[in-house]
């Protein structure tokens, strides 16, 4: 018979999860019935609540703000430890004492996106028109109605114009999005690791991770929460696809080869005989203990449909036409997610508006991963870029 | 006698001879303070900061990514990118002056590349080493071998460097596009100005290097 193990069950219960839905260990904005969020899809969602991070003090012309925008299946816990996985800060290299965005200079902000599963609304939350979780009746989101609602809490901030609004992938979408819907709000942008539009390839890589969910029979057509089960292993499965788009050939070679786990000879079965099996095979078991499935449908889709050109009549250099924000484009050479020839296609069309830009493409075999690991030129970049951009803002950073 | 001191600058501070090149001074005196530029091919980004420090409002364009991220890294809005494929991303009146620096005779296509300068910007300063030089020429006649010099040290078969010109062959392409040049400048092989007013054939036989203002609207030979 032929040994088979499947991915195994995550230790952290689900509970855990669910709980950080409703009532997350985070500020929480809410929004009644008089500030519903205007959707994308032409409906208003109302009531809805974001939560939010912050980090350091808002200075007193409130012209520090800096909005960190997370990715895919990030949250608004970019530099402390996660409420549900323990796990540090998820961009504390760059974000925190010390680092190029610093507390100690900037009000930090970083707030989970409509649609996620960490405390803002999205489809694991309760519907208050039922009294149930809102599953696949939550109205599909873009990356426009997470700015827009991102917004909404800054104004609620009290907030005008922020500093700088940075973010990588999903979260460089997000950016993007920003300066193009509030140009005057964004003084500074910060865009790593993205795209002004979702590829074909990457649509069709969402749509495997989508298929390998739905395809779960514990998924119940998205009412999965009704019976008190998760759709653990065609998340995970979506996951593991999915990592593999974040890392490259070149680093798996590095970090794996054809190295063995724990063994020195096949066992002839479908068990995790090499090391990258198992790596993998952790990645989706621990995604599962703190994402959503539905959540994961729904952010996905946001990506997909996202195209900054096609809502400015095709041509993209109009929709940043005679933006004063200062620009900083990044990209990594092994990035095949995001490839440098999506952000030359951004930075040319912002050359095309005469928007001040700068754009670095980083040598690095780690992937689309890169921009969340410890890559020290990406980090002298960002420093550089903010600080020249706080000086024309005339912001003074204080030194002790 | 220092750069700064044969080529005096408002605001610059004297105290640092040598940090600037020559042609980058004299390029920078070309630029009203508070203007808009572009740099293309700006290296490190040396021209971009000396530029900086007179509230020019700089852009920089850059073939090497060592070189655009060195400038990135030092707060400058610096993109990748070719003189002879990304100009044409730029709108026409971009900027008020486009600076191509010691980077004409790397270009394919020197003709279209300073037309897009012109372009783009209703001026443009242009710099290149002049081939036309005493010593270019020595070398050529006595040596029998392709001229290399300090600034120029890389052999025939390595060298970026695939359309050298004279600065008569320069001024012969400014006439023949309708370039208007507003002012030429030729530094000896210290860095110095040549006096104005010395016949062309001087200035192409003494002058390591050219220096053009030019700006659209010069009649076509």
């Amino acid at each position: 018979m032929v040994g088979v193990k499947s991915v195994p069950s995550p230790a952290i219960s689900a509970d855990d999860r669910s709980h950080e839905v409703d009532h997350p260990s985070s500020q929480v904005a809410q929004f009644g019935a008089e500030q519903p969020l205007r959707l994308d899809c032409g409906i208003d969602l109302s009531p809805f609540q974001i939560a939010y991070q912050t980090y350091g003090e808002l200075n007193a012309d409130r012209s520090n703000a800096i909005l960190i925008c997370h990715a895919l299946t990030g949250d608004q816990h970019v530099a402390n430890v996660h409420p549900v996985t323990g796990k540090p800060g998820w961009w504390e290299t760059l974000v925190g004492p010390g680092r190029p965005i610093d507390p100690k200079h900037y009000f930090i902000i970083c707030s989970n996106v409509i649609g996620g599963c960490m405390g803002s609304t999205g489809p694991a939350s309760i519907n208050p028109a039922t009294g149930k979780v809102w599953g696949l009746d939550f109205p599909v989101i873009t990356i426009p109605d997470m700015v827009r609602a991102q917004a909404m809490l800054i104004d609620r901030l009290g907030i005008d114009t922020l500093f700088a609004v940075v973010g990588g992938s999903m979260g460089g979408m997000q950016v993007l999005q920003w300066t193009a819907a509030y140009p005057a709000r964004v003084y500074s942008a910060l865009a790593i690791a993205c795209s002004t539009r979702h590829s074909a390839q990457n649509i069709a890589f969402h749509e495997l991770g989508r298929q390998a969910v739905m395809a779960d029979p514990d998924w119940h057509n998205g009412g999965y929460a009704d019976q008190g089960i998760h759709p653990h292993r065609g998340l995970a499965v979506a996951r593991m696809a999915a990592h593999i788009t974040y890392l490259s050939d070149a680093a798996l070679h590095r970090k794996f080869g054809r190295r063995m786990q724990d063994r020195e000879l096949p066992t002839f079965s479908f068990d995790a005989d090499f090391q990258v099996e198992s790596y993998l095979r952790y990645q989706g078991s621990s995604f599962v203990e703190r994402f959503d499935a539905n959540s994961y449908l729904y952010l996905t889709r946001a990506m997909d449909y996202f195209d900054i050109a096609a809502d400015h009549g095709g041509v993209l250099a109009k929709a940043f036409a005679g933006i004063q924000t200062r620009f900083c484009v990044v990209s990594f050479t092994s990035d095949w997610l995001f490839p440098t020839s999506e952000s030359r296609a951004l930075v040319h069309a912002l050359n095309a508006s005469s928007a001040r830009v700068s754009f670095a493409e980083i040598e690095t075999d780690r992937g689309h991963d890169a921009f969340l690991l410890d890559v020290p030129e990406f980090f002298d970049i960002s420093r550089a870029f903010l600080q020249s951009a706080g000086k024309a803002r005339g912001l003074t950073t204080r030194n002790d | 006698m220092s750069v700064q001191e044969v080529l005096p600058l408002d605001g610059l501070a004297k105290e640092q001879p040598g940090q600037f090149r020559a042609d980058h001074l004299l390029v920078a005196g070309m630029v009203k303070p508070g203007s808009k530029v572009l740099d293309v091919g700006c290296g490190e980004g040396d021209l971009l900061q000396l530029l900086e420090t007179r509230g020019v409002d700089g852009r920089g364009i850059e073939l090497s990514r060592e070189g655009v991220n060195r400038c990135v890294a030092k707060g400058l809005a610096v993109v990748q990118g070719d003189a002879d494929t990304d100009l044409v991303n730029y709108p026409d009146d971009a900027f008020d002056y486009v600076i191509l620096s010691q980077t004409l005779q790397a270009t394919r296509q020197p003709k279209v590349v300073l037309e897009n300068l012109l372009r783009i910007g209703r001026r443009a300063i242009v710099s290149f080493p002049n081939f036309g030089f005493w010593r270019m020429r020595l070398q050529l006649l006595i040596g029998g071998h392709m001229p290399r010099t300090e600034n120029l040290p890389a052999t025939w078969y390595d060298t970026a460097n695939i359309h050298f010109c004279t600065i008569k062959d320069f001024v012969e392409l400014c006439d023949a596009i309708g370039v208007k040049m507003e002012r030429a400048e030729a530094l000896d092989l210290y860095g110095r100005p040549l006096r104005l007013r010395l016949p062309w054939w001087v200035w192409n036989m003494f002058g390591e290097q050219g220096v053009f203002l030019l700006s659209r609207g010069g009649r076509k030979a």
